[in-house]
């Protein structure tokens, strides 16, 4: 799945709560509050950043698959709302 | 003028050693404090003062033993008390526009600064003639030498840091603004272990209940909307508060000014080892959802710097939640003058028996550092023990 | 006749002392050489090889083996208007000559009321490092210098053993000369026509800002290594050496502390009551308001000179432990 689209806004949410944060140089497979030193109230805000960016319901027992760059950017991949189908027919 | 003698300590005790002084010429002392701490055939013993006022002179270097009722210092009590730390203070103005993070730990009364005075300053012969030429006080430049010693370089450095007029200061570079916090933390830290008889009691409480309530909300709630767990405690500390108020308040001059508001400083550490412990005011009064948006409003502030000077000032007690680093239990010292911190440890899961029985529970670690000059340990005991009850019913948070 | 001289000679500490005594004897026929093997043998250290030959024994005098009578004749030629030059082999031998030294050559002017000068100068081998053990390896010339009514030189440098030496004959008082060992193998280029040298003051060896470091004889190279190693590491260290120990050159030394406000002492002789106690003495006359450091000392372990080679090493002045004591005195103001 391209994720490709999703990792600007996860970054503007990242970059909200982790101001000093280098987005270039986190790994994407190393939990993100161990590379950023933030707290689950920086990490609330970052999901709620999230959510205004991109709309997605993030549900509380989902948190713990949301440790990693890459985590976030599958599930997000996952859940983000489908595109509107087309018009079929008349 | 009065003088303070090597007391009597004990019955039998006729000579003292006096081990360390706490204080130095041109301190303030209030009646109570340590000053001191001398060595006895028992041990070492923290001797407190029982008059207040400046220190003028230290008569009794440190290292020598003099029999009991020597003079070792003398303290001028005349002198009006000018650096008395706040007591609590005006509800804050919202609004209020705020001084940057960095300054804000400075207000937490620092200990008085040192008047020049009594003992020689050890300075080269050159540092000495220079400081003269200059106008430079020697008491306060800091050697660098080795020993100790102020240098030419020293004064020098002393002359140029002085010789602009206060200018608003410039906006510091991070580095300075980290080392400037540093120093404000050590002020208030070194204080708080120097003036603060500390005693900790510890106990750990069952948050299933708590949790359970927390998560089934949050389920109901839009992510904007959710609550994290440390509100829940918070407003536990702030409701515990009302039940045990020797818990809140100030040491101020030698005695204890409770304080009927519950402003409730939350330590918030900051990049570059900076930490900071704004108040969330009337905490105690304020609904879970309330103090969520007040939590998030002053992380998100202190995060960048834009504290009020109120919420620096302000804290009548303080939380503190290592859980975050999975850290157990935390033994936190006091943020004089205030005289009392809780400090939360990580909620593991852990055996836990209940009714007989042996079930899995969220447990977290609750610590008391408490002023014992302000309370004693059977009311810290029931503060504790009125939090985790507070804790068992969530709904009623 | 050539036309040009060669600019300068590579020569050796040795031979510009030999070149000083040969151009002595050369210019001033009332001057002489006498001591133990300065003859046949050429000097216990080859310093007056071949001058017997070109100045015949009566110039160039082997004497018994009584430094005592020899000095005691040198103050008596003298007197009686030679311009004796006295070779004393080391300076231990000197001992044996003590009296005449201190009580006879430093005095008589004194004790004639002025009617008696005693142009004597006596050469003597000082110092160290050679492994000639206990009883021949002092430092006595700050000892010497404590004595009024003597000059004591002490030439650490190429220059200074070629032109320490006329001067000193000119001084109608007694001159002692003092030529650490360690020195006449060192090597390096004079002026075909070497410049006079006075001997009266002490010279800036090595400019510096940051400290000052004082010494003499056989220790200025220690101190110009230790000046090197510093430099290294941002330390702009003066070197002087005094090249004069009686009387001392206080103008340059406390001109150099009052600028660089830091002083160390290098004296391969003992510390205790020596030579460096008198010039840190005159540093807290002199210079006490200048100072921004205690003054420190590096001088030669108080033991008899050990004969071990490393023994010996470990007990003199080293560019380590001088540039050691300089960074204490800096201290934390340079890191």
């Amino acid at each position: 799945m391209n994720t490709d689209d999703l990792r600007p806004a996860v970054l503007r949410a990242l970059r909200r709560v982790a101001p000093e944060a280098d987005p270039d140089a986190l790994d994407p497979d190393v939990a993100l509050r161990e590379q950023l030193d933030i707290d689950s109230m920086d990490f609330l805000n970052f999901l709620i950043g999230i959510h205004r960016e991109l709309g997605v319901e993030i549900p509380e027992a989902d948190y713990p698959r949301l440790t990693t760059l890459d985590q976030i950017l599958a599930y997000l991949g996952e859940r983000r709302p489908a595109p509107a189908p087309g018009l079929a027919g008349g | 003028m009065a003088e303070f003698r090597m007391p009597s300590l004990g019955a039998d005790m006729e000579t003292g050693k006096l081990a360390q002084w706490l204080v130095k010429p041109g301190d303030r002392v209030a009646r109570g404090d340590i000053v001191a701490v001398v060595e006895t055939q028992k041990g070492a013993i923290d001797v407190e003062i029982f008059e207040g006022g400046v220190v003028q002179q230290i008569l009794v270097p440190e290292g020598s033993e003099v029999p009991v009722g020597t003079p070792l210092a003398l303290v001028d009590g005349a002198v009006p008390s000018a650096s008395a730390p706040p007591v609590a203070a005006a509800p804050s103005l919202p609004g209020t526009p705020a001084p940057s993070a960095a300054a804000s730990p400075a207000a937490v009364p620092a200990p008085a600064a040192p008047v020049p005075a009594a003992p020689r300053v050890r300075a080269s012969p050159a540092a000495r003639r220079l400081a003269a030429e200059l106008a430079v006080d020697l008491a306060t430049v800091r050697g660098t030498r080795l020993d100790g010693a102020v240098t030419l370089d020293d004064v020098r450095a002393a002359a140029a840091a002085k010789a602009p007029a206060p200018a608003p200061a410039p906006v510091p570079a991070a580095e300075d603004r980290a080392a400037a916090m540093r120093a404000a933390i050590a002020a208030a830290m070194s204080r708080s272990k120097r003036e603060i008889p500390h005693y900790y009691l510890g106990t750990e409480i069952d948050l299933k209940r708590a949790l359970d309530w927390l998560e089934a909300g949050n389920r109901k709630r839009p992510i904007t909307e959710r609550l994290l767990p440390a509100v829940l405690l918070l407003k536990a500390v702030a409701l515990a508060v009302r039940e045990v108020p020797e818990t809140n308040g100030f040491w101020v001059d030698g005695a204890f000014r409770p304080s009927t508001p519950v402003h409730l400083g939350v330590a918030i550490s900051l990049p570059h080892g900076g930490l900071v412990a704004p108040a969330i005011h009337d905490a105690d009064g304020l609904s879970l959802d309330a103090l969520m948006a007040a939590l998030r409003d002053v992380v998100e502030r202190a995060r960048v710097g834009r504290l009020r000077s109120s919420e620096v000032t302000d804290p009548t007690i303080t939380v503190t939640n290592l859980g975050e680093q999975g850290v157990g239990t935390v033994y936190g010292v006091i943020y004089p003058p205030q005289v009392a911190l809780v400090g939360f440890g990580a909620v593991v899961e852990r055996p836990w028996a209940v009714g007989g029985l042996l079930g899995v529970r969220p447990i977290v670690s609750a610590t008391l550092s408490a002023d014992h000059r302000a309370s004693v340990g059977h009311r810290g005991a029931r503060f504790l023990a009125a939090i985790d009850r507070l804790l068992q019913e969530p709904e009623k948070l | 006749m050539t036309a040009t001289l060669p600019a300068t000679v590579k020569l050796t500490y040795r031979e510009a002392m030999r070149a000083a005594i040969r151009e002595a004897l050369q210019r001033d026929e009332r001057v002489f050489l006498m001591g133990e093997d300065v003859g046949r043998y050429g000097g216990c250290f080859a310093v007056s090889q071949g001058l017997l030959a070109e100045f015949g024994p009566e110039r160039v005098r082997d004497t018994p083996l009584s430094e005592d009578t020899f000095v005691g004749a040198g103050i008596g030629a003298a007197l009686a208007g030679m311009r004796p030059i006295v070779e004393i082999m080391t300076v231990n031998f000197s001992l044996l000559a003590l009296d005449q030294i201190m009580n006879n050559a430093a005095t008589l002017l004194h004790m004639s009321g002025g009617q008696f000068n005693v142009p004597l100068v006596i050469r003597m081998t000082t110092g160290a490092g050679r492994q000639l053990a206990a009883q021949h390896s002092h430092s006595l010339e700050g000892w010497f210098a404590h004595i009024p009514g003597l000059k004591i030189l002490v030439p650490a440098t190429l220059e200074d053993a070629r032109g320490m030496l006329w001067p000193a004959l000119q001084d109608p008082d007694p001159v002692l000369i003092f030529e650490n060992g360690r020195l006449y193998t060192l090597e390096g280029e004079l002026p075909a026509e070497p410049p006079p040298v006075d001997i009266a003051h002490a010279a800036v060896r090595r400019p510096g800002d940051d400290l000052t470091l004082i010494t003499y004889g056989g220790t200025l190279g220690t101190a110009l290594a230790a000046a090197d190693r510093l430099a290294a590491e941002g330390i702009d260290a003066e070197v002087i050496d005094l090249r004069v120990l009686r009387p001392l050159d206080d103008a340059t030394v406390l001109a150099s502390v009052a600028r660089t406000h830091r002083a160390v002492i290098v004296d391969e002789g003992w510390r205790s009551g020596g030579l460096s106690a008198e010039v840190s003495a005159r540093i807290m006359e002199g210079a006490f308001y200048d100072l921004d450091a205690p003054v420190a000392r590096v001088c030669s372990a108080e033991v008899p000179m050990p004969y071990p080679y490393h023994l010996e090493q470990a007990a003199l002045p080293q560019p380590d432990t001088v540039a050691a004591a300089a960074r204490a005195l800096i201290g934390a103001a340079h890191g």
